[in-house]
């Protein structure tokens, strides 16, 4: 199957016994793909499965290897863009390596999973942040990508935020009452969403009174957790200080940017089609079989075809709840991710685990 | 003003490139002045030029001057080029 026939199939729709097989046969094509195109990752198969890729399984590699080496799976050339993981919680940066094919198709995967969550049109849209982190040209940092890929479910954007991180009230207040009749989208990052914004419309005691709009934010629960803020708590405050809005948190990494994993009605992360969790023991990282047991996250994706992103054992902590049988109706495994690894835990760069 | 001249003003303004540049050879991505930002940039003023709103699908197919034509022309087929 090529990607004009993947990117047309349904996004929530396929059972396990639909999904599966499929998938994972898509997964072991490109296991191979990477293995013939990518010399480090060749390199790295053949150390430690001496000489070739396993018949049986696809191998994950650390997340963090590509914040060690650039991986890539095309000539030097045919780069078109770098991304870049943000960076802020430690001093090594993970770089992506990708070609036009490869940026064009992470664009039209994550509209089509958006548009699930959005609907079809564009809305207005209130991003909480302040502009000048787009404005970085060759290198984009996570947040810039984040907003930058965002933006094209939104039409009038505007920042709520000064470069400051203090909110600029005039042009949020304007925002919303020129489009008080519409439905709008509201994307931030969790942390600043929170912390710059919530927190701060709290403080002076301002209620925007909303009457209709999307939130989504992502970027994980690191702080939040630290302050003991639980999702619900964000939510319910978050809609006493901005009024009708529904939130929806996602999760996602900068390494397989395109398939993110979006939060339900009944707050439950949802597997796109194109992509798979796996959940491994902290213990040995073998894959653990049943559901509703933490352990490692390990995400599968196909949509990696520039660098050698497909199966990555991630530094997260996460439950699967369950497969097809979620309330909100969706199909596939859905799950929730409790926090990251700590550091005493993670294994050296070089550990890959299939 | 033509419907040619107020594209290639559009052009001109949100990519910020000469005006020679603008033409059949130009491409989202080729030109280093046409990155996703400048893209984002050059919707809005399409969208103000011409009074269309584009579909999510076509700002991310408009990856060339002369798809942006063949788009227009879509949105309102008394355009032409």
């Amino acid at each position: 199957m090529n990607w004009e026939q993947l990117i047309t199939l349904p996004v929530y729709q396929l059972n396990q016994a639909e999904k599966m097989p499929l998938f994972n046969q898509q997964l072991v094509e490109l296991a191979h793909y990477h293995y013939q195109h990518s010399e480090n990752y060749r390199d790295i198969i053949d150390f430690l499965y001496q000489g070739k890729l396993p018949e049986d399984e696809v191998p994950a590699l650390a997340v963090r290897l590509f914040k060690h080496h650039l991986l890539k799976s095309i000539s030097t050339e045919d780069i078109f863009r770098i991304t870049t993981s943000s960076g802020t919680t430690s001093q090594q940066v993970s770089q992506i390596v990708l070609d036009k094919e490869n940026a064009l198709r992470q664009q039209k995967v994550l509209a089509t999973i958006m548009k699930q969550w959005l609907g079809g049109k564009r809305l207005p849209m209130l991003i909480i942040d302040h502009p000048k982190v787009i404005k970085n040209k060759f290198s984009y940092s996570a947040r810039g990508v984040g907003i930058q890929g965002m933006s094209l479910f939104g039409y009038d954007h505007t920042y709520a935020l000064n470069e400051d991180m203090s909110i600029n009230i005039g042009a949020v207040s304007q925002f919303i009452d020129k489009h008080k009749d519409q439905k709008i989208f509201i994307f931030g990052f969790t942390f600043i969403v929170w912390q710059y914004f919530i927190q701060k419309l709290k403080e002076k005691n301002t209620q925007l009174g909303i009457a209709d709009a999307v939130l989504l934010h992502s970027g994980g629960w690191k702080k939040l957790q630290d302050k003991a803020v639980s999702n619900q708590t964000f939510k319910s405050q978050l809609n006493t200080v901005l009024g009708n809005v529904k939130v929806h948190n996602f999760y996602g990494m900068v390494e397989q940017t395109g398939t993110v994993y979006v939060e339900c009605e009944a707050s439950y992360l949802h597997c796109p089609i194109w992509s798979d969790v796996i959940i491994r023991k902290k213990s040995n990282l073998a894959e653990e079989e049943k559901n509703g047991i933490e352990g490692i996250i390990q995400v599968n994706s196909l949509l990696p075809t520039s660098y050698p992103g497909h199966a990555l054992l991630t530094e997260d902590l996460g439950i699967i709840i369950g497969e097809d049988n979620c309330q909100c109706g969706k199909k596939g495994k859905y799950f929730q991710v409790n926090g990251r690894l700590a550091k005493a835990e993670m294994r050296g760069c070089s550990d890959t685990q299939s | 003003m033509t419907a040619i001249t107020i594209l290639v003003d559009a052009f001109v303004t949100a990519l910020e490139v000469p005006r020679s540049e603008v033409n059949e050879s130009l491409e989202y991505n080729s030109h280093k002045q046409w990155d996703s930002t400048a893209h984002m940039i050059l919707i809005a003023q399409l969208e103000n030029d011409f009074e269309v709103m584009f579909d999510i699908d076509d700002i991310i197919d408009m990856s060339s001057f002369t798809k942006a034509k063949e788009i227009l022309t879509k949105y309102n087929e008394s355009i032409s080029f």
